[in-house]
């Protein structure tokens, strides 16, 4: 008994049978949500129905949406107490992801911008 | 004299370490987190131990998602990512991946009812629908190599090829995980340490669902546009 309370998280409900219709939903709730993002991705992908411009900005909203449903019905990141860190952690990640992915971006464009370009080079030479 | 130094200078036999295992161990379940309550439980340490894992690993495929999206126009006069592409093999890899999720998260509920057969089961699945994934990936590295766009090619397909190729080997490294984590499940059943091994398990196998689908909007769908 001891070693089973003793690993068991908080809020986690493993020995009544409830738990499972709970956890059961909420993966099929995930499965479902996931999909269905998925589907609109590639649907908004091959679609003319939308402004042209627009579908990149439309790819990556659905993008973010099913990142975050990964989260939470799948990894369970949640706003209660014991997950404080692991939600902290993440926002550092995606700091650090947002700082390398727009810093090289940023960087590399405005290198291309400052370069003269190839064939004004052969012709200087 | 006081009590608490007494209380301290008891003998530690086994039982009495038993017996304040025991004490401690109502208190652990109920620690609300913030300190309170005491020290978190093991399982919650481990996953926060593992999750710190994960993010430098995400950090670390941001650095090949930046190579990709400064060097994807660079196709030194190659073939493009919208020639490249077969978008319908990657609508299917992405499902299985999905799908694959899915089934590892119907074996954390097994294994939280203690039903060796659903879990193998569901783990089966999970490994199948990698391992397609997997098949389905490599197919379309081949096909590439074979019409002469290889990583060789041109700096866009260098980052192509080492960013997705990066994401197949997490997958197959995954799947040999997924295989010793089956057999342990099988031969030392449910205990507290293999339960925590295979929520780690869980958790990379969810996390390289979200890097896919990074992989699957900015590589494919947006690449293929450009």
């Amino acid at each position: 008994m001891s070693e089973r309370t003793l690993d068991v998280a908080p809020g986690y409900t493993d020995e009544e049978g409830g738990g499972r219709a709970a956890g059961l939903g909420t993966y099929l709730l995930g499965l479902a949500l996931a999909l269905g993002l998925t589907v609109a991705s590639f649907w908004a992908a091959a679609t003319h129905l939308i402004y042209g411009p627009g579908v990149p900005i439309a790819l990556v909203t659905l993008a973010v949406a099913q990142m975050g449903i990964h989260l939470v019905f799948f990894l369970h990141i949640t706003t209660a107490p014991d997950n404080t860190n692991n939600v902290l952690a993440l926002a550092f990640g995606i700091l650090i992801v947002f700082l390398v992915i727009t810093g090289s971006l940023w960087i590399m464009l405005h290198l291309n911008h400052m370069m003269v370009p190839t064939d004004q080079l052969m012709r200087m030479q | 004299m006081s009590s608490p130094s007494t209380t301290l200078r008891l003998p530690l036999t086994p039982e009495v370490i038993e017996r304040r295992t025991d004490a401690l161990a109502a208190e652990y379940t109920d620690a609300p987190g913030h300190g309170e309550g005491g020290p978190a439980s093991k399982r919650i340490i481990v996953g926060y131990g593992f999750w710190i894992f994960l993010l430098s690993d995400i950090v670390m495929f941001s650095a090949f998602f930046a190579a990709h999206a400064v060097l994807g126009g660079a196709t030194a006069g190659g073939p493009g990512a919208a020639q490249l592409f077969d978008l319908h093999n990657v609508w299917v890899e992405t499902v299985c991946l999905l799908l694959s999720s899915f089934c590892c998260g119907m074996a954390s509920l097994a294994i939280e009812q203690r039903s060796q057969l659903f879990t193998q089961l569901a783990l089966a699945a999970t490994g199948l629908l990698g391992l397609a994934f997997l098949a389905l990936e490599i197919h379309e590295f081949a096909g590439l190599i074979a019409r002469g766009a290889g990583p060789s090619r041109s700096a866009s397909l260098s980052s192509f090829f080492a960013l997705v190729g990066c994401h197949g080997a997490h997958v197959t490294a995954g799947l040999l995980w997924l295989g010793t984590m089956m057999a342990q499940l099988y031969a030392k059943g449910f205990r507290p340490e293999i339960r925590r091994r295979y929520l780690c398990f869980s958790l990379f196998w969810h996390a390289l669902d979200i890097i896919w689908v990074a992989i699957f909007t900015f590589v494919y769908l947006i690449g293929a546009r450009a």
